[in-house]
């Protein structure tokens, strides 16, 4: 007997392509996601922190520190603007702060570092009216700054060990009398050596320069972070939603038979679809908003005066995600085949596009992959919005991918709801 | 006058199977056709190919005189009833209604009239507002055949619209039919159940394999099949001692059967035989032919095998 319940469920198994995938596609195609995510970190993978520098003092010192930054492997460091467009050749002029802010505020870069006037001439200082280097940041990437001032300290350790020994020297002198002129040639010959190139990457005691994380953007929000919440959960489940509203509400008018009974009245394909489609839209509108005045409720969100933004991104964003839900309902042939096909996919897109895991903290090859996603360009979207401030004309791009994803989907369903028609 | 419907020469394959080959159906106005064949014989493709949904290979419809190709204006006087109780289950029968209603070109103060008038037909007025998931599978019958008449069709395609229901139901639905007949409505419906059809039917039609086997009125059928002589069944209280020329014999001879044309003048001599041979007639039965009968000389097979 139980050999032949065995056979039922190996007979069962066999056959049932969604518990095939479900059981041993899903969970490897997922393990080897957050294996690439996840083994980079702390190595060579990590993504370099792109930061701008901007060397307001031009003294020897803070060249030093510049050079020291731009040799660090663990940063992109950007020091002149990009040349205008149409003049490639045309020499760029140092980087200024507010270029630095603005690089920032487009998301161009994850910080900025200031290094003011005087920095140089003061250093080694531990007086609190000593210059202080700014670390403009945008703390969507909450590492980002706290990383790179770590990475200061150690760097003016390696980068002016001199400077630092010859202040160090000066201040003994003041308090304990001079040197004999056999301890100051030792000492000479002790600064030669450490005026060779800096190596290394950090590390060293903190303190020796005066560092302040400034956060450019997200200052003056009551609570930044919630709106990248809000959106990567909402875009998540309304492509659930979607999946199995709009795919599966098609696929039971096909099992109960009202599709076959819809289709012999006036009604056609096409207006089923786009009547689906469109219903779907309004639902997903809904469920994003309820999302964020939920946030703006209970997380002080601040919904309201982003709302052109929100609202255009949510309508473009629905639109693409109940257009997706057609798509995988027309691909399947039954609810069972949906919920196995939609969860993989869902489940992919949202862990490839940063609805899980924030795309920041991935390499820049997942990054790059994530933009095949439709969750990448919504969350772009929607960070643009609550985090950048950005004009609702800045999110043409997420608009137009997310508007071609749409058309694309739609068409793709159109022509696989053919089977449905006379056959 | 033109036929309601006339079918000629309907063929449409699946892949190996040969769904329809040939079939061949007329329906005259205001008559009520039953369809009837095996299972797989044909019947749904046949009146999926009716209602547009299967597109034939070879073959014409025509619907009130007009050839049926693709969407056509004539399409809108079909009303279709299919098999599975395709409803809205969440929906109220009335919501039902009044959705079907607008896919069918009602609105306005037409719609809410024909609403009204499904509601009183099909004696679910005192049931409008809740959702049809907590009806009976008779209520949900009814709603059913009531979506695909509402824009008061003049031929009606009924597939199944009396299964699995209880006898009561069935009849109920009869009524409705009958009702919807009175009112000018030409039918063409499929079932299972020979009794009713053999009673109902004005016409038959009976189909295997893709092929219309006979048609006809079910006098006209049992003429050119089984014939019109009746089965005398009679039970003796002992076996006959020999058999009797022209008698069928079983049960080891205590049943005895004979195909009689006049019963009334072949029934006396028979039993004065028996009462010669020694026995005493301890029951008598006459079958008139059946459409089981019928079918089963045709298509070698009960109908639902």
């Amino acid at each position: 007997m139980t050999v032949t319940i065995l056979r039922i469920f190996w007979l069962h198994l066999r056959r049932d392509r969604v518990v095939w995938v479900l059981t041993f596609i899903v969970p490897v195609a997922f393990f080897s996601i957050f294996a690439l995510i996840f083994a980079g970190q702390g190595k060579s993978s990590t993504p370099p922190v792109k930061v701008a520098v901007v060397d307001e003092d031009g003294s020897d010192f803070s060249k030093k520190l510049v050079a020291a930054l731009e040799k660090d492997k663990g940063l992109r460091v950007t020091t002149r603007p990009e040349a205008p467009k149409g003049e490639p050749d045309r020499p760029a002029v140092p980087l200024a702060r507010a270029d630095a802010e603005s690089l920032v505020r487009e998301g161009k870069v994850s910080a900025a570092i200031v290094l003011p006037k005087g920095l140089g001439a003061s250093f080694p200082s531990f007086a609190d009216d000593r210059p202080t280097i700014e670390v403009l940041a945008d703390t969507s990437d909450p590492v980002a700054p706290h990383v790179l001032a770590g990475m200061l300290q150690g760097q003016v350790m390696t980068a002016a060990p001199d400077a630092m020994m010859r202040g160090g020297i000066e201040q003994f002198e003041k308090w304990g009398g001079p040197l004999t002129p056999e301890q100051r040639k030792v000492i000479a010959t002790a600064e030669q050596q450490m005026k060779q190139p800096a190596q290394g990457e950090g590390g060293g005691p903190s303190g020796l320069v005066a560092v302040k994380v400034i956060d450019v953007l997200g200052q003056e929000k009551s609570n930044p972070v919630i709106a990248f919440y809000a959106a990567a959960f909402a875009v998540l489940f309304l492509l659930f939603s979607c999946a199995n509203g709009a795919g599966g509400s098609l696929l039971e008018e096909v099992e109960n038979g009202t599709l076959d009974r819809l289709l012999s009245t006036n009604l056609t394909i096409t207006q089923l679809l786009v009547g689906k489609w469109i219903s779907f839209i309004m639902l997903g509108m809904l469920q994003v908003s309820v999302m964020f005045v939920w946030g703006w409720l209970v997380f002080g969100l601040d919904l309201w005066s982003h709302l052109p933004g929100f609202l255009v991104m949510t309508v473009v964003t629905a639109a693409a995600a109940a257009a997706f839900g057609l798509m995988i309902g027309t691909l399947c042939r039954s609810r069972g085949q949906l919920a196995g096909l939609s969860t993989t996919v869902i489940l992919l897109m949202s862990a490839l596009g940063g609805s899980m895991f924030p795309r920041f903290l991935m390499s820049e090859q997942l990054q790059r992959l994530g933009l095949l996603t439709f969750n990448a360009w919504a969350l772009d979207g929607y960070q643009k919005v609550f985090w950048r401030d950005a004009p609702v004309w800045e999110l043409w791009p997420q608009v137009l991918v997310l508007s071609g994803l749409t058309v694309g989907f739609l068409i793709v369903a159109r022509l696989l709801a053919r089977r449905w028609e006379t056959v | 006058m033109t036929s309601a419907l006339h079918v000629t020469q309907a063929c449409k394959r699946f892949g190996t199977t040969q769904a329809l080959d040939g079939a061949e159906v007329t329906l005259e106005r205001g008559q009520l056709l039953l369809l009837l064949g095996p299972n797989g014989a044909g019947k749904t493709t046949l009146i999926r190919a009716v209602a547009g949904r299967v597109r034939l290979d070879r073959g014409e419809i025509e619907l009130l005189g007009q050839k049926l190709n693709g969407a056509n204006s004539v399409r809108r006087s079909l009303g279709i009833v299919p098999q599975e109780i395709a409803l809205y289950p969440l929906l109220t029968a009335r919501e039902n209604l009044e959705v079907f209603g607008r896919f069918h070109g009602l609105a306005g103060a037409a719609l809410a009239e024909r609403v009204q008038w499904a509601l009183n037909w099909t004696d679910l007025g005192d049931r409008d507002r809740e959702p049809i998931r907590g009806f009976s599978g008779g209520m949900k019958r009814r709603l059913n055949i009531a979506c695909g008449v509402l824009h008061r069709p003049e031929v009606v395609l009924l597939d199944e619209p009396t299964v699995g229901v209880d006898p009561q139901s069935r009849e109920r639905i009869w009524e409705m039919l009958e009702r919807l007949k009175q009112a000018g409505a030409s039918l063409v419906l499929t079932t299972h159940q020979l009794d009713e059809a053999q009673t109902r039917g004005d016409r038959i039609v009976i189909i295997d394999h893709g092929k219309t086997i006979a048609a006809g009125t079910f006098a006209e059928l049992v003429e050119r099949t089984v014939g019109t002589s009746r089965q005398v069944t009679l039970t003796l209280d002992r076996p006959l001692p020999k058999p009797l020329d022209g008698l069928a014999m079983d049960r080891g001879g205590k049943t005895v059967r004979i195909q009689a044309a006049d019963v009334a003048a072949e029934l006396p001599p028979l039993l004065e035989r028996v009462r010669a041979a020694g026995c005493l007639v301890e029951d008598v039965a006459v079958q008139s032919p059946t459409l089981q009968l019928v079918f089963l000389h045709l298509t070698g097979r009960e109908l639902r095998e």
